[in-house]
């Protein structure tokens, strides 16, 4: 299963490594990573999405080991329902004459944003939480995406 | 102010008295300053062994222990010893000279990310790249590594940085945003701990490092005193109960006794203080003391549920919680408990076999008898390290030093002379084997300078002990690379550096020769011939529970 957490640190080089480096030496699984600065340029914001291979006591460990960096000030794991989230990504998607309609269709039930065209390849942006960018892919796949990049997730507690 | 000059300041503010070392082009201007500073600098042979005698100051008296060495080869040469003091959380704060800011990440001469190489080795590391960081950094630094969960703290400082100028004070405190470590256990939880041991009825503490770096020895004796809970320990704690107590069941594990490891097994309440249930402890996770509760202490959170399950969890410094338990505690009642545990006690007695060649495990019986057990006992990785762990009845915390956690051959030597800078007056011994103490014989010169009289007992069984014992029970006898031959004359190698060397071979000569040692006031290399296929027992076979120990005196 996949966890959501959020993760408050220093702005100071070296950071990402660390935090990396705590993830490949235990062995824990990064599904994406997101940094950017906060309103406080001296503290970034990671959002990360652990999967935690099927053994929850991992999270436990995650949190804990992530704390004890040094330069890590606090973390919130967001359990269903208590924040939103989104990924942007961006989709070059295989056209002909024949499909290119019927992708602009798709991109338009799923507001994704055509942002590139030539006349073999259409690039959509798209932005969306999990379940609609997986719908997106999948309705996709049959063109053939040529290439794909994601921003991975972000998220913000609610309220 | 110059940054080599601010960081001496930093160094005489935080009490440091000695620092271990090895000079080079990217720290000669920290050397200069050694000049204008009161603080006792000891060149070592060789970087590792200033790292592990700055560990070896540090975990005999407690202080953070400082080394430091030159860019590249210099900081690759302390990772060993900054990755020893990490696995078994040493508070250590080492220094190296980095190239000048402009040349990083150049390749330049001497150029190594030693920032990125210890990374994984310590509690935390810094480069600094700016000097009106430097003062900061250094004051941050000594809080890291002696608080909390103590360990290792690396400070990569580039020549540039060592030159330039900065206004900056030295701050008063420490303020890291990140880091507050919690000291305090949580009174419900102390309460849940206290309940447990009332209601216990075959309860068993187990006792790790974390006790000897919070200095709980005394609240532990104390919950001994009212409770009557029998005491083991890890390795790293050895001494912070008195061994000599007939409720001490002494090391548990791989090594340990076949009593404490019974106990622990059949135990109702397993109460672990300061320790963190590694796999030498703990044998087959899965068999491990099945009908137990498990209570556990720890300053360190990521130590709790890490390993096993926990009933009890409290997270905090281990004298301070063992001081609030000590308040509320009631005992439960052992009676039967107890009397099992004596009956264990009699029936499964450490022993060896007296083969007519000298016992290295006589040899550390008479260590024992020649000091009275008042000495600060050093031991390098191996069979040596459990032979003294076994036969050596530790009293004090402190008292015993060596590499658990890493498992470092050649750090016992040179944390000796760690120890001896620590504690100029008290015997320290190092305990080796042929092998470990070739790691780092050239700090006999570093022993021979200072006029240290550091000893160096040799078991020397002409063998790698431990890998031979597994290639004996495991692998069919077939003995690869673990024959040590042409080992040096190590009588005459004593008497090169200007030490006195001193050869052993019949067993009535161990006691006076370690007599003579003794009164010598330098350092002595006593090369003990020991039978040579002599076994560590009793022992756990990898993958098995810890019940089922080899004894191997059938």
């Amino acid at each position: 299963m996949r966890h959501t957490i959020s993760v408050l640190v220093e702005n100071k080089f070296g950071v990402l490594a660390r935090v990396a480096g705590l993830f490949s030496g235990r062995g824990f699984n990064i599904s994406s990573l997101a940094v950017g600065e906060t309103m406080d340029p001296a503290v970034s914001r990671m959002t990360i999405v652990v999967d935690d291979q099927g053994s929850p006591r991992i999270m436990e460990q995650v949190e804990k080991q992530l704390n004890k960096l040094i330069n890590v000030i606090k973390i919130q794991e967001f359990s269903r329902g208590e924040s939103v989230d989104r990924e942007l990504i961006l989709a070059k998607v295989k056209t002909t004459s024949a499909t290119r309609s019927e992708i602009l269709e798709i991109a338009q039930i799923f507001r994704a944003r055509v942002i590139d065209v030539s006349p073999s390849a259409l690039v959509l942006e798209v932005t969306g939480a999990d379940d609609k960018i997986k719908a997106l892919l999948n309705l996709l796949a049959r063109y053939g995406v040529k290439e794909l990049v994601r921003t991975g997730k972000v998220a913000i507690a609610r309220g | 102010m110059k940054g080599a000059k601010i960081l001496l300041e930093g160094l005489v503010k935080e009490g440091v008295e000695v620092i271990f070392g090895y000079p080079g082009g990217a720290v000669i201007d920290i050397f200069d300053e050694f000049h204008n500073y009161p603080i006792k600098f000891i060149l070592t042979r060789h970087e590792q062994g200033a790292a592990h005698a700055a560990d070896g100051y540090a975990r005999a008296s407690g202080k953070t222990g400082v080394c430091i060495a030159t860019s590249r080869p210099g900081g690759t040469n302390l990772v060993t010893g900054i990755a020893t003091a990490y696995m078994d959380s040493v508070p250590m704060v080492a220094l190296t000279g980095q190239v000048p800011t402009a040349m990083i990440g150049n390749d330049a001469f001497q150029e190594a990310d030693i920032v990125g190489i210890t990374r994984p080795i310590t509690k935390h590391n810094y480069l600094v790249t700016d000097v009106d960081d430097l003062p900061g950094v250094i004051k941050e630094a000594f809080h890291i590594a002696s608080s909390g969960r103590p360990g290792p703290v690396l400070i990569d400082i580039p020549k540039d940085v060592q030159q330039a100028d900065t206004k900056r004070p030295y701050p008063k405190k420490a303020e890291i945003a990140g880091y507050k470590p919690v000291y305090q256990g949580h009174p419900r939880q102390i309460k849940n701990l206290a309940e447990a041991i009332a209601a216990a009825r075959k309860p068993v503490l187990y006792v790790g490092g974390g006790a000897v770096a919070s200095g709980a020895s005394a609240e532990l004796r104390k919950l001994v005193e009212k409770t009557s809970i029998p005491v083991t320990t890890t390795l790293m704690a050895l001494g912070v109960f008195p061994e000599t107590s007939p409720l001490s069941l002494g090391m548990l594990g791989m090594h340990g006794t076949q009593y404490a490891n019974f106990a622990i097994m059949d135990s109702d309440l397993i109460i672990a203080a300061g320790a963190r249930f590694d796999d030498r402890i703990t044998g087959k996770i899965s068999e491990f003391a099945p009908h137990a509760r498990i209570a556990h202490i720890d300053i360190d959170p990521t130590s709790l549920k890490k390993n096993v399950r926990v009933d009890v969890p409290v997270v905090g410094d281990v004298r301070l919680v063992l001081k609030e338990l000590n308040k509320i505690v009631k005992p439960g009642k052992c009676g039967p408990w107890l009397k099992q545990i004596r009956s264990w006690k009699k029936e499964f007695p450490l022993a060896y076999r007296d083969t007519g060649l000298i016992p290295p495990q006589y040899v550390i019986e008479q260590v024992y008898k020649a000091t009275g057990g008042d000495a600060i006992i050093c031991t390098e990785v191996g069979q040596n390290q459990m032979w003294t762990a076994q036969f050596y009845p530790f009293t004090e915390p402190r008292t015993f030093l060596s590499s658990g956690g890493l498992g470092t051959m050649g750090y016992g030597f040179p944390a000796a002379i760690g120890a001896q800078f620590a504690f100029p007056d008290r015997t320290v011994i190092d305990i080796a084997g042929d092998g470990s103490i070739q790691m780092n014989i050239q700090e006999l010169t570093t022993a021979v300078v200072n006029k240290l009289p550091v000893k160096v007992v040799i078991l020397n069984n002409g063998y790698l002990g431990m890998v031979r014992q597994w290639q004996e029970l495991f692998y069919k006898k077939r003995y690869a690379g673990t024959i040590l031959e042409g080992n040096p004359d190590f009588v005459k190698l004593a008497e090169a550096y200007g030490a006195m060397g001193i050869r052993v071979e019949e067993k009535k000569g161990v006691l006076p020769a370690l007599k003579k040692a003794l009164k010598h006031p330098g350092p002595v290399v006593l090369d003990f011939k020991v039978a040579g296929e002599e076994n560590v027992y009793p022992m756990v076979p990898a993958g098995a529970n810890i019940r089922q120990m080899i004894s191997g005196m059938a």
